[in-house]
């Protein structure tokens, strides 16, 4: 089947079986691999992305779902000359990764997160990221990388 | 993991729905956010051959405040129930459910309608449905029929909805009883369904409990009310010890699950401490 939609500011349109997870459309028909595979089951959030507004897991969204929508995926979220957003900067300012397999899950929730609550207490930003998960910084490092993201606007 | 092939089918209206589903027959699955559903599909523990997706039916994504009632689309995703002014203030039980749903990207696809069809029996909704007395219209070839929340819920996986027809709303009253209640819930560390969770709505004029509906999720095969507490409460004055003694009596006479990491001893101890912390909040 066709399926066509809007990622990150561009027209694209397919011919993928039903069956096409959002995910594998956009690492293998797109080749847009800087949205991860992580647990593969919707609990890690590795696969976070922005869909029609909202952080959702593209993991578990078929990509026959998501006929007309508009995704934002990680690698949509620098400026088109390559300055990096205010989260993506905070993330290498603060160092809220280690390996960084979970680090475009963490941005793209953490895009939601700041239009939803600009100003989030550290309580809120845990609250917020329970949907990732990250095995290497005990966290406290991504909590700092969000609140320094929040105070640069 | 990738599910079983099948054939897609995008409804534009219930009508649709309706008709696709007649046409395909038992085979075909009903998609709504696809946060069961599709993990399901790729572990292969579901493998319809035809899945039919109610995502470009519109009308069934809203929340409406009706006057007597609370008109909830069976499309509305958790996080529009979560973050609903309306449900907020005339039904916090159905708040609370919402927003204590797995996490943020789950609540923003999973919908309230898709919940209630699948009927998992560590679901959330299910207490706060049957303490806040909703009730679910259903539509089916011949037309709607509405459903009382205590003939909904039938057994493991099963609810009043037959093979032929959709939930397309759940009706909440706003009754000042419904604005008074809860929902607390001791949850999985990790996947954050409910061992326990415990939904209650008092109606306390006066400082005596004239009427109280308490609805449990998670703790039997399907969701109930507690007819032991809810007796041992009514037409009590509200006291920390009236409360403690009818939460004493909370899970008396009813099956209750046992998993790898709650008993049954424990889960029915627990019904009892989430019933009077929940009684507690709303009832003192």
């Amino acid at each position: 089947m066709k399926v066509s939609m809007t990622v990150n500011g561009v027209a694209v349109s397919h011919d993928v079986e039903p069956r096409t997870l959002l995910v594998q459309f956009l690492r293998e028909n797109l080749g847009l691999t800087g949205t991860h595979v992580g647990c593969d089951t919707s609990s890690c959030g590795a696969c976070t992305l922005i869909l029609n507004g909202e952080a959702v897991k593209s993991c578990s969204l078929l990509a026959a779902q998501c006929e007309g929508a508009e995704v934002t995926t990680i690698e949509g979220l620098a400026a088109s000359d390559g300055t990096l957003h205010p989260i993506q900067e905070g993330f290498r300012e603060k160092h809220g990764l280690q390996c960084g397999y979970c680090t475009p899950g963490m941005i793209m929730s953490s895009v939601q997160l700041l239009q939803r609550n600009p100003n989030p207490s550290d309580q809120e930003i845990r609250h917020a990221l329970e949907g990732n998960f990250c095995r290497c910084t005990g966290y406290d490092n991504i909590v700092k990388a969000v609140q320094w993201a929040a105070s640069q606007s | 993991m990738v599910p079983v092939a099948f054939e897609y089918h995008r409804a534009g209206s219930v009508a649709e729905a309706l008709s696709l589903m007649a046409q395909h027959g038992e085979d075909a699955k009903i998609l709504a956010g696809g946060h069961s559903m599709v993990p399901a599909m790729k572990l292969r523990l579901s493998t319809p051959t035809t899945v039919i997706d109610l995502g470009g039916v519109s009308d069934l994504k809203h929340i409406t405040d009706k006057g007597d009632h609370i008109a909830i689309g069976a499309m509305a995703t958790h996080w529009m129930v979560e973050s609903s002014d309306v449900i907020s203030a005339k039904a916090p039980a159905l708040r609370d459910a919402a927003a204590s749903i797995g996490d943020v990207q789950v609540r923003n696809r999973g919908t309230i309608g898709g919940a209630m069809a699948h009927s998992d029996p560590a679901a959330d909704y299910p207490g706060p449905i049957l303490a806040l007395d909703a009730s679910m219209v259903i539509q089916g070839p011949s037309g709607q029929r509405v459903v009382s929340a205590t003939d909904y819920f039938v057994a493991l996986w099963e609810t009043a909805v037959q093979p032929d027809e959709l939930l397309v709303e759940i009706r909440v009253p706003t009754t000042p009883m419904n604005a008074n209640s809860c929902y607390e819930k001791f949850a999985q560390p990790a996947s954050r369904y409910p061992y326990v969770g415990c939904a209650v709505a008092v109606d306390k004029s006066g400082g005596t409990c004239s009427d109280v509906r308490v609805g449990f999720s998670g703790v039997g095969h399907v969701g109930f009310r507690d007819s032991n507490v809810e007796g041992a409460l009514k037409g009590q004055a509200l006291s920390a010890a009236s409360i403690k003694a009818a939460a004493d009596t909370a899970t008396n006479g009813v099956d209750v699950l046992s998993d790898w990491s709650v008993s049954e001893d424990y889960r029915r101890a627990m019904s009892r401490v989430y019933a009077r912390r929940a009684l507690t909040k709303v009832g003192l």
